[in-house]
């Protein structure tokens, strides 16, 4: 019960990071209809800003400032590069944030090196939030977990109640018509990919000190937010919350479980010779596995149902 | 085009420069460095058959490559002490066994067009690289399976121990491979892609299913990255889990789109580039990653046409050169004399630090 409860909440928020991040990215490619592949790298230099700003001026100004620069250069990025390949298809615009993604890289290892940073979780939350049984579950991962319900929520409100909210929801389908009622639709456009890209800021923030910043942290992270993006429904922000939910749960469970078919056959009371046929397979304990999970989950969802599990649109 | 007398003349050309370029080049570094390009030319035109000819952008083409090298790695270890000819033929498993491999994974890829086929594939990527550090038996993790080529006794004098006769092995075989891929170009098949990358609508009333020809092309894609990941495997003699990762694949998808992929020859160009970027520039800098990524923003940029591209439009104007063109071109080599400048300064600096 105890373990069953603490991967749980382990689970959850680890799901909860995925969908910090996801959300952005399916933000802007429902928006925009471009898949940014560099949107990992903008969670990297999330959590690099952040600990360049939390040595200066501590984690609570870390924490808001360092999305916002995430954001700016953003916005940057769309205004200089996107906005203009753009017209050459989605293509093109694919890799155009590929590229990007291979030089902030690199850039980053410029900057600050190839190793890893001492970025330290705040000393107000470095504890426990409470104990379950006899295990402790640390504050950091309730206050991440309270972080990204608060972004669900409050991006939930902005896209639903808001005026901006209802301007970006019509863009989605008619840009010419909210073109010519006078709205800037191009403005607009580097707004959600920077508000996209300052929630992989965010993440990054809190990502960085609950994990580990180093340069290849991006890498680490980007096949999988991918997976929950096409898994969840391309372009779907429900599809992506209940699917990065789903993953987080899935690997947290894999990893704590230290079984293999070999040791369920056992069970059984069937004994196999090491030469037997499948035997390197039938010894793989759920723990190795638990990384390629996710890519197993999405091949399967991919061959039951091509859209995804919440897909609307191509 | 094959049959002009332009079009003859541009293969004989071709033929030379692959039995000559070894008589320019002797120093066994050299002779290596031509043999890497000469697999990477012939990966990169595959690639380019996806991503050219039929627009499927996939991120995992390393993993057919990278998986016939492996089956070719095991099946020179059986062959061991049988007749050196056997090593000839070996592309040509490599060819079929990445076939395989692409008629599996390209069934799932091919499932769906455009962004979602891209991330699918960068999916299936990521899920057999670290499906094959699982299984130590088969792949040998980290280390690699490394193989003799050596097989046996002469034959002809040939026993494919030096490094040029290795190199005419993959001339032969990137002569060959160029040559089909080419003539595919021209069948029904390969107009028909060109049709479904540019509106696969049409092509559906027309009565072809998108879906259909995209896997084929897939397939006879992956034969080639096969044949030349069998190549790779000839050449080094190793191959590691690292050959099927995403890295690799990126390396691919770099230096073609780098060489152009909207001509023929365009991949050859970017394989050549990309090659000499990083087994020359190494040598010189840190940052030559830098560079490559740099290189590859700008040609998305502004030249979406590539190297050859580029090349093509300026045989076709190179009359016209006005004193402005001249000045911006001055400009532009200026800025990124001081780009290169500014990042040097950087990289010495992470140094010291």
């Amino acid at each position: 019960m105890e373990f069953t409860l603490i991967t749980l909440l382990n689970g959850l928020s680890y799901g909860l990071l995925l969908f910090l991040l996801s959300s952005g990215l399916t933000l802007i490619f429902s928006m925009l209809g471009v898949l940014n592949f560099a949107h990992a790298s903008f969670y990297m230099l999330g959590a690099y800003f952040a600990y360049a700003i939390s040595i200066q001026l501590g984690f609570w100004p870390a924490l808001l400032l360092a999305p916002l620069l995430t954001g700016l250069l953003g916005a940057l990025v769309e205004r200089i590069g996107l906005r203009h390949v753009r017209r050459h298809g989605q293509v093109a615009e694919l890799l155009f944030t590929f590229g990007l993604s291979y030089v902030i890289v690199e850039l980053v290892q410029l900057v600050w090196g190839k190793s890893a940073l001492p970025y330290a979780i705040p000393a107000q939350l470095d504890g426990p939030l409470f104990t379950l049984y006899s295990t402790a579950f640390p504050a950091y991962r309730g206050f991440m977990m309270l972080l990204a319900l608060l972004i669900l929520l409050a991006a939930s409100w902005l896209l639903k109640r808001s005026r901006v909210g209802l301007l970006i929801q019509a863009a989605l389908t008619h840009p010419q018509m909210l073109e010519a009622l006078g709205h800037n639709v191009p403005r607009l456009f580097t707004l959600v990919f920077a508000a996209g890209c300052a929630m992989a800021g965010l993440a990054g923030v809190v990502g960085g000190n609950a994990f580990v910043t180093e340069p290849g942290m991006a890498a680490g992270v980007g096949s999988i937010i991918f997976v929950v993006v096409v898994v969840g429904g391309l372009g779907s922000l429900k599809g992506a919350f209940i699917t990065s939910l789903l993953i987080g749960i899935l690997q947290t469970y894999a990893v704590a479980l230290d079984v293999s078919l070999l040791s369920g056959l056992a069970h059984w009371g069937i004994q196999l010779a090491p030469d037997a046929v499948g035997y390197p397979l039938l010894r793989l304990t759920l723990a190795q596995v638990a990384p390629v999970l996710p890519y197993l989950l999405l091949v399967l969802v991919m061959l039951l149902c091509p859209r995804g599990l919440f897909g609307v649109r191509d | 085009m094959l049959s002009s007398w332009r079009g003859k003349s541009a293969w004989l050309a071709f033929a030379l420069i692959l039995l000559a370029a070894p008589l320019a080049f002797r120093q066994s570094g050299a002779l290596s460095i031509l043999s890497q390009c000469g697999c990477m030319m012939l990966l990169a035109l595959s690639f380019n058959m996806l991503l050219g000819q039929s627009g499927m952008l996939s991120f995992g083409h390393a993993l057919y490559a990278g998986l016939a090298a492996f089956a070719s790695v095991h099946l020179m270890n059986r062959l061991a002490g049988s007749s050196p000819a056997a090593l000839l033929l070996v592309p040509l498993a490599g060819g079929v066994a990445g076939m395989l491999a692409g008629a599996l994974f390209g069934y799932i890829t091919t499932r769906r067009a455009g962004t979602a086929l891209s991330m699918i594939s960068l999916a299936l990527v990521e899920l057999i690289a670290a499906a094959a550090l699982m299984f130590p038996g088969w792949f040998d993790g980290e280390s690699g399976v490394s193989t003799d080529r050596v097989l046996g006794a002469p034959l002809l004098g040939i026993d494919f121990a030096s490094q040029l006769q290795v190199y005419y092995l993959i001339a032969f075989w990137l002569f060959l491979c160029t040559a089909a891929m080419y003539g595919l170009t021209q069948t029904p098949l390969g107009r028909i892609a060109n049709a479904v990358r540019d509106n696969p609508q049409r092509a559906a009333f027309i009565g072809h299913d998108p879906r259909r020809v995209r896997y084929l092309m897939f397939m006879l894609s992956a034969f080639f990255a096969g044949v030349g990941g069998a190549l790779t495997a000839i050449n080094f003699e190793i191959v590691s889990a690292e050959n099927l990762g995403l890295l690799r694949s990126a390396q691919i998808l770099l230096f073609t789109f780098i060489g152009g992929i909207g001509y023929f020859f365009g991949p050859m160009i970017g394989a050549l580039v990309g090659v000499l970027f990083s087994s020359l520039l190494s040598a010189y800098t840190r940052g030559w990653q830098l560079y490559l990524g740099l290189l590859f923003v700008l040609v998305v940029l502004f030249a979406p046409g590539g190297i050859a591209g580029v090349w093509m439009s300026s045989l076709a104007g190179w009359r016209r050169i006005t004193m402005r063109f001249l000045l911006r071109l001055a400009g532009a080599l200026l800025m990124a004399g001081a780009a290169v400048f500014l990042i040097e300064m950087l990289y010495r600096r992470a140094a010291v630090l």
